[in-house]
């Protein structure tokens, strides 16, 4: 077979993508009404989105490699991280996972600001008991933007910006298994943000991120924003997922055994596996809600042979999972630093990764507890209340491993470590108002209030958001060359912990108080404590944007670079130079040691780099 | 057994916070035995609800102290108080340890399970979590009166959601149908909650009843008011425009004598409508939807 010298030609980046998206929007909206069944123009809105999307990933560069494989052309070689030098690149397609990684972090953080600020208008909705401040129909609006856009962040804001560019630095790999899977991973979260936002422009929709139909098939055009932009964020799990199994499993460096692996990334493994399987069933439920909504099928409709208990076995087939996306990452954060900070061995490492695979097993078991209430059959409660409690005890291992590592440590408290400690404790409230939630006696009074809306969000928030804080301050250094300032980091934590606390506890007893959620009127007995919690939240905002402040004026304001080992730490990812060489090592390293052996005699280093300097700490 | 060796520099730790442990979680404990827990005692069910609730309080009390202290004290206890950076003992786990733990969170689980399986189980609450839901089709045609799982005369209503209000329908009192709930005291209510669009939930919080009203589904909960005194409905499922708006306060459980007298007078408001309109139907739709069998 000859190989052809010719090539393509055009310049791939964002801007070409945004170019090439926004006519291919207005060609399939043009098809949809030509061919669509219905004059609703859901038909045109859907193939617009998807046309827009795989136009936008054209022209950012992903048609090339196959179109150049077909045609037998030279192949582009961007997969050279040194000829793609520069700001620039972050703005195209990179194979780089260590640019990946930045351009997740930078998107996401974007996403939060979106999603926070919805956070803010819902909570000032509600300082007054009628939808005075926002009319009905802009809050259900708000309430559905706000929930599917930190849903899509909480799938990706750990396994994203640090998953990706930590893990093949943690595992001694100079790349990852599949670089353009793991770049699709991410291409596809900004059209999946942007036209969830498009939402905004067809008056939002009104299910909030449970979808459920009928009404999800009663809703206006914004309910078109779901379906594209969750089935997108589906995509991103399994192309992760899959990259990240086979990286983990495959790459991992000479001596890299699997009880050496940094407790990081067997949370990264375990939240793959579930992303990888269920995702899927998301997918497939998405696609049944778009056909009913474009090709009148009725697979929701119970009129016509359809079920609406259809959706939510599905859809909570995949949320339940969902959720521990959200948390192994960051109990992998959690376990993973307290070890460096508490200059201690992680207690019960082999007793943690099975705490992890217990959670991510049991995961698969127990979401009909969402529907206690929805009229399944009696003889089902049973077992889902049971297997939804088991699952506090792979979750209080991670606990026991914790605290293990911490008893008679020698704690450094560094900003890390206070947001570990945080985690702790917002988790803890978080996991025992789950309890209350899996016994259905209880869960009568509880379910779809705001009790259930607290509970989420000390785990997500409260958990994930505060490990997620942790992990930027401990390896921005790393990342960006940076340190983050920790005066700043102290007051943000404190600021934050407090907000936080002082936001969603009242939420539990308002809950309990008789508030459903997601209700734009309430009663008016309620006012007091609502206000309490919105003037909170606006504490929480400020913490948040106190943060944002720290970050950039580290990153782009200090001219210090950070040390290559700020921390002293172990691990293998602070044994490399800072900023990461290109290829993450000179050459493949051997591991010899463990990541967490302080304090043991006459330790190895972790790995013998061939010759490359690098701090080491511990021994 | 010699299995729970405790090492000397152990000991002055593990005996200090063992006493604070019990110290706080006793007053815990108490402090959380004055709550009064929704949704309280309006209903044998509620009432049931309420003391699943401080039990699960009690239980989850001396657990959060119990972690929550661990922390405190090692962010107290456990820190560096050198300026140097030194490594702590490296205790790279210890099995009883670990045993003990997960044998001691299993344990409080399977109580958990249990005492929630027995709750279920027992008559009151399982009647408060509601029967089967019925798919369009499967019964269609059966009468409310056969659905009937104890022995007595319960009072048959149902409960129709659509956006944004609740109907009540009383199949017993020729299906006169009511914009609010009124229900007689220390007699079994059999509730059938079903939806004309959309999904809904029948939220009755003092009475202790949550019940999803599905389209074509007939969702059964079973109540037994036992104190006179009026009741909030709200949804509780997300329905659309007005969704926060569907919510009434006006429920009544009242004597029989009262509803007597309360009935009759929907009953004669209501008398020309209700030749037009079926009896009852274990689900309602105003117009049959289903194209084919």
């Amino acid at each position: 077979m000859v190989v052809s010298e010719r090539r393509l030609a055009i310049p791939n980046n964002l801007i070409t993508g945004i170019l090439l998206a926004i006519p291919a929007y207005f060609a399939g909206v043009w098809l949809g009404t030509l061919f669509g069944l219905d004059d609703d123009q859901n038909t045109g809105v859907i193939l617009g989105y998807l046309l827009a999307t795989v136009a936008f990933l054209a022209g950012v560069g992903f048609l090339n490699y196959p179109l150049e494989r077909l045609f037998g052309w030279r192949v582009t070689p961007i997969a050279d991280p040194v000829e793609n030098a520069g700001i620039g690149r972050f703005f195209r397609l990179s194979l780089d996972h260590k640019v990946i990684g930045i351009q997740y972090l930078v998107t996401i953080l974007l996403m939060l600001l979106f999603g926070g600020i919805g956070a803010m208008l819902i909570r000032t909705s509600l300082l007054v008991p009628d939808s005075t401040i926002t009319p009905a129909g802009q809050y259900i609006a708000l309430i559905g933007l706000h929930s599917v856009m930190m849903i899509f962040i909480t799938s990706a804001v750990i396994v994203g910006p640090f998953g990706n560019y930590l893990v093949p630095l943690m595992i001694g790999a100079r790349r990852m298994a599949f670089p353009r899977l793991e770049a699709l991973s991410f291409w596809v979260v900004p059209p999946a943000a942007v036209i969830l936002a498009a939402a905004t422009f067809w008056g939002g929709f009104p299910t909030g991120w449970t979808g459920y139909p009928p009404l999800s098939e009663q809703a206006g055009q914004g309910m078109d924003s779901y379906i594209v932009g969750f089935a997108l964020i589906a995509v991103a799990l399994v192309t992760s997922g899959v990259n990240m199994l086979a990286t983990i499993i495959g790459l991992r460096a000479p001596g890299m055994t699997w009880t050496r692996l940094p407790i990081f990334v067997w949370g990264i493994f375990t939240t793959s596996i579930l992303g990888l399987l269920a995702a899927p069933v998301l997918a497939s439920a998405l696609i049944m809600l778009g056909m009913d909504r474009t090709l009148n099928t009725t697979f929701y409709v119970a009129s016509n042979g359809g079920s609406n208990y259809l959706w939510e076995n599905l859809f909570w087939f995949f949320g339940h999972p969902e959720v521990y996306i959200f948390i192994l990452p960051a109990f992998g954060i959690i376990m993973e630093i307290v070890p460096h900070f508490a200059r201690k061995p992680l207690w019960g490492y082999r007793t943690g990764v099975v705490g992890l695979f217990g959670v991510a097993l049991l995961s698969w078991f127990v979401w009909q507890h969402h529907l206690f209430v929805s009229g399944i059959a009696p003889v089902l409660r049973p077992f889902y209340m049971l297997s939804t409690e088991l699952i506090s005890i792979p979750t209080g291992i991670i606990f026991l491993v914790t605290l293990g590592t911490l008893w008679r440590a020698r704690v450094w408290f560094t900003v890390p470590m206070l947001f570990c400690l945080g985690f702790l404790f917002n988790f803890l409230i978080g996991g025992i108002s789950g309890v209350y939630l899996s016994d259905v006696p209880t869960d009568v009074t509880l379910h779809g209030s705001y009790f259930s809306m607290a509970h989420f969000h000390y785990t997500i928030m409260g958990g994930e958001i505060f490990a997620l804080m942790a992990a930027a301050y401990y390896w921005l250094p790393k990342m960006t060359g940076k340190m983050l300032s920790p005066l700043l980091g102290r007051i943000h934590f404190w600021w934050m912990f407090i907000a936080f606390n002082s936001t969603f506890f009242p939420l539990f007893i308002i809950g309990l108080l008789n508030m459903p959620r997601r209700v734009a009127s309430y009663n008016p007995d309620l006012v007091g404590l609502n206000r309490w919690v919105t003037i909170s939240a606006y504490f929480l905002f400020g913490s948040m944007v106190l943060f944002a402040g720290n970050l950039i004026y580290s990153w782009f304001f200090v001219s210090r670079p950070a040390l290559a080992n700020p921390w002293h730490a172990r691990s293998l990812e602070w044994q490399v130079p800072t900023p990461v060489p290109a290829r993450n090592f000179d050459r493949v390293p051997v591991i010899v040691g463990g990541p967490y052996d302080y304090g043991i005699p006459n330790a190895r280093p972790v790995a013998d780099l061939g010759g490359m300097v690098g701090a080491t700490g511990g021994g | 057994m010699g299995m729970f060796r405790i090492e000397e520099a152990d000991r002055p730790h593990i005996v200090r916070l063992l006493i604070i442990w019990v110290i706080l979680s006793a007053i815990g404990i108490v402090a959380v035995l004055l709550i009064n827990y929704p949704p309280y005692d309006q209903t044998v069910q509620g009432q049931d609800q309420a003391s699943t609730l401080r039990l699960l309080t009690v239980l989850a009390t001396p657990v959060f102290i119990g972690v929550v202290m661990m922390t405190v004290y090692s962010a107290i206890y456990f820190r560096r108080t050198t300026t140097e950076l030194v490594d702590g003992p490296p205790a790279l786990g210890n099995t009883p340890v670990q045993i003990a733990w997960v044998a001691i969170s299993a344990i409080l689980v399977l109580f958990l399970a249990v005492v929630g399986i027995a709750t279920l189980s027992s008559e009151n609450v399982a009647q408060a979590v509601g029967q089967p839901g019925r798919a369009i089709g499967q019964s269609g045609g059966q009468t409310g009166s056969a659905t009937s799982s104890s022995g007595g005369p319960e009072l048959q209503v149902q409960v129709i959601a659509q956006q944004w209000y609740f109907t009540y329908r009383y199949a017993d009192y020729g299906g006169v149908e009511t914009t609010h709930l009124y229900l007689p005291v220390d007699r079994p209510v059999e509730l059938h909650v079903t939806s004309l669009d959309i999904i809904h939930s029948f939220w009755a919080y003092q009475l202790g009843v949550k019940a999803d009203a599905n389209p074509g589904v007939d969702n059964i909960f079973h109540v037994t008011p036992q104190k006179t005194g009026s009741f909030q409905v709200r949804c509780a499922e997300l329905c659309g425009l007005w969704h926060g708006h569907m919510a009434d306060s006006s429920g009544q459980v009242v004597s029989q004598s009262d509803f007597d007298t309360w009935i009759a007078q929907q009953q004669t408001d209501f008398d020309t409508i209700a030749k037009a309109v079926p009896s009852y139907a274990p689900f309602y739709f105003p117009e049959p939807k289903l194209k084919a069998g």
